[in-house]
């Protein structure tokens, strides 16, 4: 029997139809808007000014804070002007807006295609190297790598795990990586390892990928202390704390985070980007985006320059089908609908999703019938539906009391309720409400 | 070109399960069918007449209190007044004069349901209080059982003793378990349903052929039929054991009455039943415990509907005393 977290958890359906299409280099646009917040945490600070020639890889902006990070140049050419424009977020933000002229690499990167294994740089380096290269989480997140691999005094790190589950449906970003890139992410892995000193690393891959599971099967044995977990298919086994239960059976305590029980997280697409920030000295400046969606012509997955428009994936990918009512940065669960499909593709941007009329519209909500459909949903275990009640009236003491802050919105209560009830939006509703009461 | 349109926005998920409210009703009246033929089989037209009579006043009273009293949006194609309206009947005799059901169908509608506001609010399960509400108002007619009839669609129908009926009545007479058992139906019978009872509560068989059903169907788990019957067999063996003069076998008791329809039909309803799968089993626990002691030291014969709704108010109590175990919860 194949490992999986034990509780809740939904099965929607895969839909992973880009899962057989190699990685495409997408043509580098025209120009890039490069939001100086890609990541958690304070926006970078710009430290270019209009007129300026960058290369590709030129920082363009630095960490303004702890929680911070690098931001570079994707292209090269001259950057127009620092301005404000509508990103996936849905609202404006700043943007470092660069025209582009032909390809010009900064001189420390090395462009050459070879696979590096020997690492050379010790634990501080790498973390330094982390920082300048501007790695955040891959998977969604966009936590600034460089601050979880600085393990906090008092804790030890005895584990490091590997997010290859990819559980969200329609993407396929990280399963063709994983095809593509094996040996590359095992050496990121070794990095990552001789960063936090620990001597054992788990790559946890759900068996919806037998050709992935199979090929880092073969791969490890050329490396040691890192070890395959085929886990079963469930939503949301991405999540850092149900992935680290699916794979080492350690449940990460109520509001704790994974170093509690030892365990650091990285998603293959991040181990990725440590691999070319250490061994080729490329920062973080392109990522893998899947465009797909149900009546999208031609699924695809793009090797994309950040800040490049969502418009020229689509485009690239067929174009947009005529009914499309609905755009998605991120997979259906828990990706965001952005209003402009100008917005730039950021670090974060695991896939475009292109969602035709008769499924991007919401039904009309009915009476809870308790059927106990979310409170079985739950990876957490709450109870959504008294939840939603608690927020509509503001309750603070009740949402408190049923742990409302404690909810990962994976989105699994809504997906099930056969009410259409929006248990969600009500969640974070009532999270919002605690944070305000917490704030008087 | 498209640089105009725009595009819909809302925070995820984006996807749906497909399951709806509706699916939910119609597939617990798919599981009703079984019983539904077997009590047409059994009690002919009067059965067909009964439960359409109720089904037809639930969904009416429903669709007049949703307009002119609540003044909210039509509820009736849910299907959850037709299943109330299904199980009412079920759990009348047919030999019922019909403007009773009518009346009964307002309780349920109008005073179980509605008046708290409709499907999800209502605190009892609104089919047996309607019926408990007949029970107490026409209790002659509501204790006087028709023979099944076996396929003779408009023979006249002689009344007679349920099962459990026969024995209290037998016991109270001071007869031995023997001279009870005489008169007492044959475990085939009580399989397929050639007994006196209740429309829907005859046919074991039925029954649980409804409640694989929705079990397939995931519209109800197994934790409060089983909790039920697995409480029933165990107290009634016990007393059975005590005393088998006094005390019938667990089978018998689990075979008869509607034991078996509420266990699978009424205390599974959603909107009256337990969250968690802890408190599903402490509520189907109650249910037995005090089917039994009805059954045994009360005035009843039948004891399942009272103790389904004393289980019913203790619902919101058992939700907040077993709730789910949280994630990384300290021990």
């Amino acid at each position: 029997m194949l490992h999986t977290f034990p509780k809740g958890g939904i099965h929607p359906p895969e839909n992973k139809f880009a899962a057989s299409q190699p990685i495409e280099v997408l043509s580098v646009p025209d120009i890039v808007y490069i939001p100086i917040s890609q990541h958690l945490g304070v926006p970078a600070k710009p430290i270019v000014k209009r007129g300026d020639a960058v290369k590709i890889g030129t920082p363009i902006a630095e960490a303004a804070g702890f929680v911070s990070t690098f931001i570079h140049s994707s292209v090269a050419g001259v950057v127009d002007k620092i301005d404000k424009i509508t990103c996936a977020s849905g609202f404006p933000q700043d943007v470092i807006v660069i025209k582009t002229s032909e390809d010009v690499w900064e001189d420390s990167i090395d462009t050459s295609p070879d696979f590096v294994k020997e690492i050379t740089l010790n634990s501080e380096e790498i973390r330094a190297r982390v920082l300048q290269s501007g790695i955040v989480g891959m998977g969604g997140a966009t936590f600034p790598s460089h601050i979880k691999y600085q393990v906090p005094e008092g804790k030890q790190a005895t584990a490091l795990i590997i997010n290859g589950v990819e559980c969200e449906p329609y993407l396929t970003a990280d399963h063709r990586l994983m095809l593509e890139k094996a040996r590359e992410i095992c050496v990121g892995i070794e990095i990552i390892k001789t960063a936090i000193s620990v001597s054992h690393a788990y790559i946890g891959i759900e068996n919806n990928k037998p050709d992935a599971i199979e090929l880092f099967g073969t791969v490890v044995k050329e490396f040691q202390g890192i070890s395959v977990v085929p886990l079963q298919v469930k939503y949301p086994q991405g999540g850092e704390k149900q992935l680290i239960k699916a794979v080492t059976g350690k449940e990460v305590p109520a509001g704790g985070l994974p170093i509690d029980v030892g365990a650091i997280v990285n998603n293959v697409g991040t181990v990725y980007a440590v691999y070319e920030a250490v061994q080729k000295n490329k920062p973080l400046y392109e990522r893998i985006v899947t465009v797909t969606g149900k009546h999208v012509t031609e699924h695809k997955n793009f090797l994309v320059r950040i800040g490049t428009p969502i418009q020229n994936l689509i485009d690239a990918a067929g174009g947009m089908p005529e009914d499309t009512e609905k755009i998605i940065s991120g997979g259906p669960m828990m990706g965001k609908a952005i209003p402009f499909p100008q917005a730039p593709v950021t670090k974060g941007t695991s896939g475009i999703l292109l969602v035709p009329s008769l499924e991007s519209q919401r039904q009309n909500m009915e009476s809870c019938i308790r059927c106990g459909k979310c409170v079985s949903a739950c990876c957490v275990g709450l109870e959504p539906y008294i939840i939603m009640t608690f927020a509509e009236r503001g309750l603070v003491d009740e949402l408190l009391d049923y742990q409302v802050m404690q909810c990962i919105e994976c989105g699994s209560c809504s997906y099930v309720c056969p009410a259409h009830r929006p248990l969600l939006d009500f969640i974070r509703l009532g999270k919002q409400i605690v944070r305000k009461q917490d704030k008087k | 070109m498209n640089s105009v349109k725009k595009f819909t926005v809302s925070p995820s998920p984006h996807i749906h399960s497909g399951e709806s409210v509706q699916k939910i009703m119609y597939g617990v009246l798919y599981a009703l069918i079984p019983a539904f033929l077997v009590s047409v089989y059994a009690f002919g037209f009067d059965a067909l007449l009964i439960t359409f009579t109720a089904v037809v006043s639930c969904v009416l009273f429903e669709w007049l209190i949703q307009r002119y009293v609540l003044r909210g949006k039509n509820t009736i194609l849910d299907g959850s007044a037709v299943i109330t309206g299904v199980l009412l009947a079920f759990n009348v005799p047919s030999s019922l004069p019909l403007w009773m059901i009518v009346v009964g169908s307002l309780v349920a509608i109008g005073v179980a349901k509605m008046s708290f506001g409709g499907l999800g609010k209502n605190p009892f399960n609104p089919a047996l209080v309607g019926r408990v509400f007949l029970l107490m108002s026409f209790p002659a007619h509501m204790t006087q059982w028709p023979k099944p009839m076996m396929g003779k669609f408009f023979a006249d129908a002689v009344t007679g003793p349920t099962p459990l009926a026969v024995i209290k009545e037998g016991i109270a007479k001071g007869n031995s378990m023997t001279e009870i058992m005489a008169e007492f139906p044959n475990i085939s019978d009580l399989l397929l349903g050639f007994i006196g009872g209740s429309i829907g509560e005859i046919s074991a068989i039925a029954i649980i052929i409804g409640g694989i059903y929705m079990l397939y169907k995931k519209i109800i788990t197994w934790h409060i039929p089983v909790s039920i019957l697995a409480t029933i067999a165990l107290f009634s063996a016990v007393l059975h054991l005590v005393d088998m003069n006094v005390y019938i076998s667990p089978l018998y008791h689990i075979l008869t009455g509607g034991v078996l329809l509420g266990a699978v039909f009424m205390a599974t309803d959603m909107v009256t039943s337990p969250m968690t799968n802890k408190g599903m089993l402490l509520y189907g626990f109650g249910i037995g415990v005090i089917t039994i002691a009805i059954r045994t030291f009360g005035a009843y014969p039948e004891g399942i509907s009272f103790a389904i709704l004393i289980m019913n108010a203790c619902v919101p109590l058992i939700n907040k005393s077993f709730r789910p175990k949280m994630f990384g919860e300290k021990k």
